[in-house]
Formats: C-alpha cells, structure tokens, sequence
C-alpha cells in the first residue's frame, strides 16, 4: 500500500473513493488502510504547505547546526526531545557529517529567532555548540515549486 | 491579378480542411478563466528536467550545426538499445533507422517513398487524423476500415480481409490507439500478419504511444515472425517522454525502405533539430524511470475518469492505451459535434467529437486524461450537471 501513502503525501484531501478508483480497490480497503496508518503513526498528519511570504504575516525561518556530546545511555534522544518539545521547532533530524542535529525554527522576527537560540537551546546541557542559518528564500519544498512558473502562451489546439 | 485557385495543385486543394473548423473556431474564441480542455492530445507534464538540461548544456556547447542527415549516431545507437530492451525489436542503427522531426514525418516520408498515384492504403478509424490527407498528397487513396466498440476498437482479420484489394499497397496500424484507447495484443497481431503474410503489402506501424499501456506491455507487430521484413515501425518522444514540443521521432525498418525514405528526408528537411536531438540522447537512455512516472500517474488518471464517465451514465470502454476516453454519448440524443459544442459552451469544458477522427467516430467523443487529477475531477462535475442539464430539458 506505498503506493496510497505516495498519492497522499501528493495531495491528502483526494478523498477515499477517488484514491480507491485510483489503485483498484475497494473504498472501505482504503479507508481501514489509512485508519491503520494514522493508528500506527505511519502517517503523522495532513498539514497544508502555505507561502508565508504571500501573506501579511512577518516570519523568519533559521536552520540551526547543533553540535551535541551524546549521552551514555540515550545518545542523543535525551538531548533531541528536549529541543524538539519547543513549540518553536519546525523540525529536527540528526545528522551525519559536521554538526550533530539540523533544527528549523520558525519566528516573527530575528530577534525572536535569535533569542531562542542563545536563551533556550544553547543552554540545554550537552550542547556544546550552534550555528544559525537564515533562510533568504524558499524555492521547493516537499516537491513543491514556491514560484509559478510561466505557461507557454502559444500553444496547438488539437492533435 | 493572380487566380490563386487556378495557381494551387488540385492535389492540396481535394484535401479536405478539418470538418470541425466551427468548433475549434469557438474554443479559440473562449475567453473563460475557467475553462478545461480535455482536448488537447499531449502530456501535461513537462519535459523532464535532466532531458531540458541536456538540451540547454548542447547550446552552451555551441553543438548548434547540421547532424548526419539520419540524425546523430549516438542517438540512434542510443534508440536502438532502448527498442531492443523495452520491446525485443532489433534494428541496426546506421541502415535500419532516420531519426525524424516527431512521429509525423516519419508517417510522412514512409507513405511518400511507397505508396504512388492510385495505390491503396488502408487505414483503420477512428485514429489519428494525418494519414488519409497524407495518403492523399502522396496521389494514394485513402481505404478507411472502421473499428468496432464490440471489437474494443481493434482491427479484426475480418475487416483487413475485406480491405484489401490488388492496388493496396500499405496498412497503416495505429495502436495504441488515439482517440479510441485501444491496443492490439499478440493474438490480434497474428490474425492480421496471417492476412498480410502471402501479400506484397507493408505495415506502418505507429506505435507513438507504445509506452503507455495499462495491465500489459505493448507488442510490436515487428516483433512477429516475417513482419519485421514489411513493417516500418514509427515512434518518438512525444508521448513518452513528454517532449511534443521538441518535435523528435525516429522511424525504424528494412534497410531498402530506409534507404529510399532517406531521401525524402535528406531533400525535404535535412535533418532533425540538433539541440532536440542531445536532449533525446539523454531521454532515451536515462529515462525509464520518468516514463514509468508517468505512465502510473496517467493510470490513476484513467482509472478515475473511467469511474467518473460510467458513473455518470455513458457507455464508455476501457482503454489500455494512450491518454484518451472515448465515451459513447448516443444516449444523449446528441450528436458528438452538438455535444462538444454545448459542453463548452455551457460548461467550459473541451473535448473532441469522435467524427474529427474519421467514420465510424460518431456518437463518441474524445476526452485526453493528460491533465491534472483536479481539472479532471471539475470536468466530470460539469459532465454530470450537463447530463441533468440534457435530461431536464428533454
């Protein structure tokens, strides 16, 4: 059923019957399917991607580098889930490579971005070090093109 | 002051100008924000984007001159390659092959290097609307056979039979099948080469939408004992790759039909386009994968418009090819023309009348599912208010 989670995380609000004609199977198979997902945390939810930028709402994205030393026991788990309960987390994921954990944090204003890094995440124990990246600009995301893009204007009537 | 009618070959004048002229005059006319057209026959997709960029690093590379006149050697080694491991076909690269400016020349230039004044070409309808006109400016009589929607619109020996007289020179063998969806499997494609076998006749085979199948791969008739010595198979990136507008096809065949197709190549038009040519070096050997993406996304496609039409009550049979419904809407009372008519102009919503693509073509209509899954959900809820519209007033 990677197929249903697929079209899905294309667009969640086609509805059970059409995913059904769709993949050739029963609606009730798809509704179980997905009543199954949601229960096993497969699928987390069903959020809509907005342009911020396109509205009158001032924001600020940052991706944050943190360097981290793992603790015996519980690794870095102890260390994410006490960054990641901060309403202001976008997300978190560890990291290979430089840094330890790649945080995105959403705020009205730099200061407020700011703030959050030096009052709240570089003070948890274990952090050992930050780097804070602005985002300028949005291009994609979740295979979504921020921009629309031009449709050619001349174009044949029939074949 | 010059008698242009007296200046024109009777040749181009006897071709008839499209039948339904007043209803693309009419969508050319339409100025609604709103409006879907089902009409056109071509990918909503765009080319993708390593296939662009092969075309946008030949221009920085200043590749801008004239190719070998059967286009680049690469490209057709590339082609080859690609025949032989998607459909078993085996073709030499440099004597067996032209690559074209998109299928239609290649349908162009097989016609002109067989078929002379008064020779036979039969041509099964509804399809694609090129090749009565260019049978006839090759001087060749257009033979058309109409395909059954009991038959789920193939060509049955029967009607080939029936076809052929001393003066029939080619079939032409459209499948997959535009307008009508529907292919030919290996069982139909030995009844027919069992009629051609003791004949002198050839195949044409347009197999532009080879790549878009559903529930089964597409069978060449080249592929058939003895055929690959009569076929010409045409095809191209078109449809397949989503690159209609860069106008690249190839046709493949025996070396002594080449040979003379060439000419007419060579004379009429040169060669391919250079920078459509790198750009197809680089579909045709690493784009498997954005076909199969894409041949899925038009499966759930069709698997939802299939739904949606019976659902709203038209007799509609399944297609296993191509990008196109072809819904019969006798029940309508309607004729296909009335019925495009008014569907656009009371809906907004475009589709084809089936007569467009020849005999046998009315009391259907064709809708292209090439366009995106929320257009065509709005189309099929305007269908069904039309239908009630339709019933209400009768």
């Amino acid at each position: 059923m990677n197929e249903l989670l697929t079209l899905l995380e294309k667009d969640c609000r086609q509805t059970p019957q059409q995913l059904a004609t769709m993949l050739g199977k029963d609606e009730q198979e798809i509704l179980d399917e997905i009543a199954r997902c949601e229960k096993e945390h497969i699928i987390l939810g069903y959020p809509a991607l907005v342009d911020w930028t396109k509205t009158d709402d001032e924001m600020v994205t940052a991706l944050i580098e943190v360097r981290i030393s793992p603790q015996r026991g519980d690794g870095f788990d102890r260390i994410a889930e006490r960054i990641y309960q901060y309403e202001e987390v976008e997300s978190l994921y560890l990291m290979s490579g430089a840094f330890d954990l790649a945080v995105t944090i959403t705020g009205r204003s730099l200061r407020e971005v700011a703030e959050f890094v030096h009052a709240r995440l570089a003070i948890i124990e274990g952090v050992t070090g930050t780097a804070t990246h602005f985002i300028l600009k949005k291009y994609k995301e979740k295979n979504h093109v921020f921009e629309k893009l031009p449709e050619q204007e001349e174009r044949v009537l029939f074949v | 002051m010059i008698d242009y009618d007296s200046a024109l070959s009777p040749r181009i004048k006897g071709v008839a100008p499209s039948g339904i002229r007043k209803f693309f005059d009419l969508l050319e006319n339409m100025d609604h924000d709103d409006a879907i057209s089902l009409g056109v026959g071509e990918p909503d997709f765009v080319t993708p984007w390593h296939i662009r960029d092969a075309g946008v690093y030949a221009l920085e590379k200043g590749f801008t001159k004239y190719t070998s006149n059967a286009g680049l050697a690469e490209l057709r080694r590339e082609i080859a390659k690609y025949l032989n491991r998607r459909f078993g076909l085996q073709y030499d690269p440099m004597k067996q092959m032209i690559v074209t400016v998109g299928g239609s020349e290649g349908i162009d230039i097989a016609v002109r290097a067989i078929v002379s004044e008064g020779d036979e070409v039969i041509i099964p309808v509804p399809s694609f609307v090129c090749y009565g006109p260019i049978v006839q400016l090759a001087g060749g009589v257009p033979v058309f056979v109409e395909t059954k929607a009991e038959n789920e619109f193939r060509l049955t020996a029967e009607e080939l039979k029936a076809a052929i007289t001393p003066r029939t020179k080619l079939l032409v063998l459209p499948f997959p099948n535009n307008p009508t969806g529907a292919i030919m499997e290996r069982k139909d494609l030995e009844a027919i080469a069992e009629v051609l076998k003791d004949t002198n006749i050839i195949v044409l085979s347009d197999e532009i939408y080879a790549e878009l199948t559903y529930g089964g791969h597409h069978v060449s008739i080249a592929n058939l004992p003895e055929m690959v010595e009569r076929t010409i198979v045409v095809n191209g990136f078109s449809k397949s790759y989503a690159m209609t507008g860069w106008r690249m096809g190839y046709v493949c065949g025996p070396q002594p039909l080449i040979k003379q197709m060439l000419k007419i190549h060579q004379y009429a038009i040169m060669c391919a386009p250079t920078t459509s040519q790198y750009a197809a070096v680089e579909a045709v050997r690493d784009g498997d994968q954005d076909i199969a993406n894409m041949c899925r996304d038009y499966d759930y496609r069709r698997r939802f418009l299939l739904d949606k039409l019976r659902g709203a009550g038209l007799e509609c049979f399944e297609p296993r090819g191509a990008f196109y419904m072809f819904p019969c809407i006798r029940s309508t009372g309607l004729s296909s023309a009335e019925f495009c008519e008014r569907f656009l102009v009371e809906q907004h919503v475009a589709a084809i009348p089936g007569t467009a693509f020849g005999a046998g073509g009315e009391g259907f209509v064709r809708m292209c599912y090439a366009s995106s899954l929320a257009n065509l959900a709005e189309a099929m809820e305007r269908l069904e208010r039309f239908l009630k519209g339709l019933g209400k007033r009768q």
